[in-house]
């Protein structure tokens, strides 16, 4: 048996097989051929080339019925550089000319046309790329006989082991075949963390070795509670969370039953705990959790894993719909905020350096204002619900709020001006998730109507950590009093201006630190949906008044362990029995 | 055999790129004609899709046209009408 210590990324427990996701790279094979062979190799091209046809023409069919026509019309020019003159004849002339073999010719053809698009002033030209690299990495594991790997084709539940889960991959993820994630790297607040807590699949990262460590069809227990991975653990061992997992959901269901009670405290002051959202099929969840509406709606998923950009109208659709769901509550709609770890497999967002530091969410939005506003259009559309909620990410300084101000008002004339209905009063709120930001809230928030306080930025900026980075993870504490005092004032900034203050970052799901942030007086709460029932009971088994004298006496504490410590001493005393259960899980 | 040879200026919203060059191949494989398309200088076969996107062919760019087999004439008009129309 291996046992592996990981990031507890994602609560729960799963037990079953491993299933080894791993790069797709092929190793290209070089030899020389003699003048007999030629035939052969021609012969073996046109047969992958025929294969592959049928293939895309299948997902042709299938994308086409399952996304719509459009979607699918790609494909038609996949199917065109398979039967393409100019690039078969170069490879044919190559394997004669040069006597390689097929494999080696096909790539060098392909590596020769790529290289001149790239070479295109052009951005959407120079995109093709990925098509006509797709097609030929089909082409390719047909020569090379090597199956290529997808999620969708699985055909049992498996725990998925991988160095990273690139966001490309999770954007079409078949939920119902996945028990769990492992994964070398990433934080909790990395991409794949994220995904298994919004989908409520239980997740251990940053393992470091636990590919080296599996192969597809291994045993393997996760505790995403515990950041403990077993490989072909013993018979006792399984027994012992075959029970676990028995008593964990069980718990789960304690903690739902009274999803439709409020969030209120003991004495009687209301907060809204609200559900992060990133795709749709998590809406039911959302319904299930008993959230009080979106508190984060994450727009990239709707730009990622496809090669064009959305229409307004595709945009406006998907908005309304998630908009008529959680109706009467409120959702608030997060502009897309490209960049970071999320990439766009676009040439219009190039490599960099410092990419949490570089041109990302709302400065990338700013500088393409007609994406921006076919994104503002689609939203204001779909607001005629009077229940949409419009936020910009990553806001620095006043003059980024107006400009995207500026750019909403316009879309509303140009909606006007279409004879085009939207509610002119739609809320525009602010996330806080920059220090300079969060030290200039009070002119923020006289220019807007809440703020959101995104604090897996907030408190990878302020401390300069980068989370995904292992060697310096334990650097990365929302407890840190620099983190609290810079909440703290950012909530009364927005009280001094009459303005609600909420929270979408990890650190408003941890019960703990929920208990803490009550007190500051925070008024939203928006987390993961399976994080909604802990935080909701917790809030009922206290009052405001207590936790607000304890919040002082934090402020002044001199580290996040003596925070983290006091909290603890502090709400075992008030939640008593209950405190293992709703604090510590 | 006739030669037919037009400038054209490409009205589609993002030029020549995947899709518009995609029905560009197949209105010209309806046809015998041989199909060329030129730009600044550079020709290149007007049924290879990998070809045509090596051009870059920007919205507003100035192309030839070049068709040359019997039925030339109906297939410059087809491929004409196609790039002057603005297609996305």
């Amino acid at each position: 048996m291996i046992n592996l210590q990981g990031v507890a990324a994602a609560g729960g427990i799963a037990i079953g097989k491993v299933f080894y996701l791993g790069k797709e790279e092929f190793v290209i094979p070089k030899h020389r051929i003699t003048h007999e062979d030629i035939s052969r190799e021609i012969y073996r091209l046109e047969e992958s080339l025929i294969d592959t046809r049928r293939e895309i023409s299948s997902l042709q069919k299938r994308i086409a019925k399952e996304f719509g026509f459009d979607h699918a019309k790609i494909f038609e020019a996949h199917l065109l550089v398979l039967e393409d003159r100019v690039l078969i004849e170069d490879v044919i002339q190559q394997i004669k000319d040069k006597k390689i073999n097929i494999e080696y010719a096909f790539s060098q053809s392909i590596k020769k046309y790529v290289n001149i698009l790239l070479k295109l002033n052009d951005d959407y030209l120079r995109e093709r790329v990925i098509d006509i690299e797709d097609v030929s990495r089909r082409v390719m594991s047909k020569l090379l006989k090597q199956k290529e790997v997808n999620l969708r084709d699985l055909d049992e539940k498996v725990v998925v082991v991988s160095h990273d889960l690139p966001p490309s991959q999770t954007a079409n993820l078949p939920k119902e075949k996945i028990m769990g994630f492992v994964t070398d790297v990433g934080g909790r607040t990395s991409h794949t963390a994220i995904i298994a807590r919004s989908l409520g699949i239980p997740a251990v990262v940053g393992t470091e070795v636990a590919t080296k460590n599996v192969k597809s069809g291994d045993v393997i227990i996760i505790d995403g509670s515990l950041g403990q991975v077993f490989v072909n653990p013993p018979e006792k061992i399984i027994r012992e969370y075959k029970e676990k997992l028995v008593k964990y959901k069980k718990e789960i269901e304690i903690a739902h039953v009274p999803r439709a009670l409020k969030a209120c405290t003991k004495d009687k002051k209301e907060i809204v705990v609200s559900a992060n959202v990133e795709l749709p099929e998590e809406l039911p969840l959302v319904v299930q959790s008993g959230a009080e509406g979106i508190g984060l709606y994450r727009t990239e998923f709707i730009f990622l894993g496809r090669r064009d950009l959305p229409t307004e109208d595709e945009q406006y659709k998907a908005y309304l719909t998630v908009a008529k769901k959680v109706k009467p509550n409120s959702v608030i709609i997060r502009t897309i905020d490209i960049g970071g770890d999320k990439f766009l497999s676009r040439p219009e967002v190039p490599a960099e350096l410092s990419p949490f530091l570089g041109w990302r969410a709302i400065r990338f939005c700013l500088a393409r204002p007609e994406l921006f506003k076919t994104q503002l259009r689609a939203i204001l559309r779909a607001s005629t619900e009077k229940n949409i909620k419009v936020m910009f990410p990553m806001i620095s300084g006043i003059e980024e709020l107006r400009e995207a101000k500026k750019l909403l008002e316009e879309s509303k004339k140009e909606l006007k001006k279409e004879g085009k209905k939207f509610d002119d009063k739609i809320s525009v709120g602010t996330m806080i998730e920059v220090p300079s930001a969060a030290l200039t809230a009070d002119s923020l928030a006289r220019e807007s109507d809440f703020f959101s306080i995104g604090t897996n930025d907030l408190i990878q900026y302020s401390l300069a950590v980068d989370r995904a980075n292992e060697k310096v993870a334990y650097l990365y504490e929302p407890g840190h009093p620099a983190v609290l005092r810079l909440i703290k004032s950012v909530i009364e900034s927005a009280h001094k201006n009459k303005i609600w203050v909420g929270m979408c970052g990890e650190m408003a799901g941890e019960p703990l630190f929920a208990f803490l942030l009550i007190g500051f007086g925070l008024d939203e709460f928006s987390m993961p949906p399976p994080c909604v029932p802990k935080v909701k009971e917790l809030i009922r088994n206290i009052k405001f008044k207590d936790v607000e004298k304890i919040s002082q006496k934090v402020i002044d504490l001199a580290t996040a362990r003596e925070v983290e410590k006091y909290l603890q001493e502090e709400a075992r005393k008030i939640l008593k029995d209950d405190f293992e259960r709703i604090i510590m899980r | 055999m006739e030669r037919i040879e037009s400038q054209i200026i490409v009205n589609s919203n993002h030029g020549l790129h995947a899709r518009p060059a995609a029905v560009f191949v197949q209105i010209a494989n309806k046809f015998d004609s041989k199909v060329s398309l030129a730009k600044d200088g550079e020709c290149v076969d007007g049924k290879s899709i990998i070809a045509i996107l090596s051009l870059g062919i920007n919205r507003g760019a100035q192309v030839s046209l070049i068709a040359e087999g019997r039925d030339a004439k109906e297939t410059a008009d087809e491929l004409r009408k196609f790039l002057e129309s603005n297609n996305d």
